[in-house]
């Protein structure tokens, strides 16, 4: 149990995918403008994340791992290079899925996700998460973990960043930095606060 | 033949995908700690996204509208795992270093963003041009933030020593800061205002103006 509250505080804080790894920054930067839309794109990710971490590992598992068909009796076979190609598919897949779900069965939030949800499957955080974690081959319940924690840890850094935006926009920012200049400045202060997590474990 | 060029040239500064179009920041940021790495990530996507473009603009009127992210994705992921074979085939040590960021290239916004926005629409050779124009222009900064990361953060280029550090018994100090995730965003956050004092006419307007106070002396 300890060893999965570790992974977790790991995933969210000291390995930040959006500001130690620079993932999904793309959307990142964009969609950080206003409070409201970053904490729905921010649940968004996180469920996402959580389901599609664990499920690409099962298919790396039981598909593509070296050996890993030998309950097919295909011991020798290695099908590890179609990884990327499987991991997007199940990703683009997993998405559309869970727009149809929600659309039929919780419109409010379908409403609340608008057109972040299709624009997951081009965000890298999904992607690098699942290739994070065939990488450095967790097992099944450290993927739930780790998919959880770094979706999360995700989710903060967005939040908080649409937070000091929403302020900065009363603030006298030179000309050549007005805009994409100075959000590049503030993510670099909170990745150096975020640095301060690094060597925290339970 | 100058529209030609103007698809090359025109991403490089006065479109550029990193610092203009705000395409492809993710994997920019986490392979420029040294210059190897940054080079070869940018003959990646340099290819990638040129052929890309090329395939995507060549089969761009069969693909049926609502599938087309789909079609698009497989060309690209398909490219992607070629150039992955083949940088471990080649040079292994430094695919090592790259990690996860050339499968990431699957889900950079440029290779997407191009496909989308320019092969969709145009003959092949203008698109393989824009690809290649692109992929440069996202070289370009990576290049660039690689450099000044590597000379400062450890006084060497390419592995070389250029400047002498203090450690061996030169005179250089060297910066640790600029070999953590942070130094990458302070770069091109400088980068952009340096691009945009010379090229004003990229400034973005302000979200709220502070108005000028006007006051009347009244003696």
């Amino acid at each position: 149990m300890e060893a999965y509250v570790n992974l977790f505080i790991k995933a969210a804080f000291v390995e930040n995918l959006a500001l130690a790894f620079f993932l999904g920054m793309c959307t990142f930067l964009a969609v950080s403008k206003r409070v409201e839309t970053a904490i729905g794109l921010g649940i968004a990710v996180v469920v996402v994340q959580t389901i599609t971490v664990p499920m690409n590992y099962l298919i790396y598992a039981y598909l593509l791992a070296p050996g890993a068909l030998a309950w097919a009796g295909l011991a020798e076979v290695d099908l590890s290079f179609l990884g990327l190609v499987s991991y997007i598919g199940v990703i683009a897949a997993l998405v559309q899925i869970l727009e149809m779900t929600l659309d039929r069965y919780v419109p409010k939030l379908y409403n609340a996700l608008g057109i972040f949800l299709p624009l997951i499957t081009v965000n890298c955080a999904i992607l690098g998460g699942t290739l994070f974690m065939v990488e450095r081959h967790y097992d099944f319940g450290e993927s739930v973990v780790y998919g959880i924690g770094s979706g999360a840890g995700w989710a903060i850094a967005l939040i908080a960043l649409a937070g000091i935006r929403e302020k900065l926009k009363y603030s006298d920012v030179p000309n050549g930095l007005q805009g994409l200049g100075i959000t590049f400045i503030i993510v670099g202060l909170m990745s150096l606060g975020f640095m301060g997590f690094s060597g925290i474990q339970l | 033949m100058s529209d030609m060029r103007k698809v090359v040239i025109d991403p490089l500064i006065d479109n550029n995908p990193i610092t203009l179009q705000m395409l492809g920041i993710c994997s920019a940021l986490a392979v420029t700690t040294a210059l190897l790495p940054a080079l070869l990530m940018c003959a990646a996507l340099i290819s990638v996204t040129a052929l890309s473009a090329a395939a995507i603009s060549l089969i761009r009127n069969r693909i049926p509208n609502n599938i087309r992210i789909i079609v698009q994705m497989t060309i690209i992921a398909s490219l992607v795992i070629l150039t992955d074979q083949l940088l471990r085939a080649y040079a292994f040590e430094t695919s090592k270093q790259l990690s996860v960021f050339v499968g990431l290239i699957i889900t950079n916004c440029i290779v997407l963003g191009r496909a989308e926005a320019f092969a969709m629409k145009n003959p092949v050779g203008v698109s393989f041009l824009d690809g290649l124009g692109n992929g440069l222009g996202y070289s370009l900064i990576l290049i660039a933030v690689a450099t000044l990361r590597e000379l400062f953060g450890a006084g060497t280029l390419l592995g070389y020593p250029i400047l002498e550090l203090t450690q061996d018994g030169g005179w250089y100090q060297a910066n640790g800061l600029m070999l953590l995730p942070p130094s990458a965003f302070f770069i091109i956050g400088l980068l952009i205002w340096v691009i945009r004092s010379w090229r004003t006419q990229q400034v973005e307007d302000p979200d709220y103006q502070i108005h000028e106070v006007h006051r009347t002396d009244v003696y």
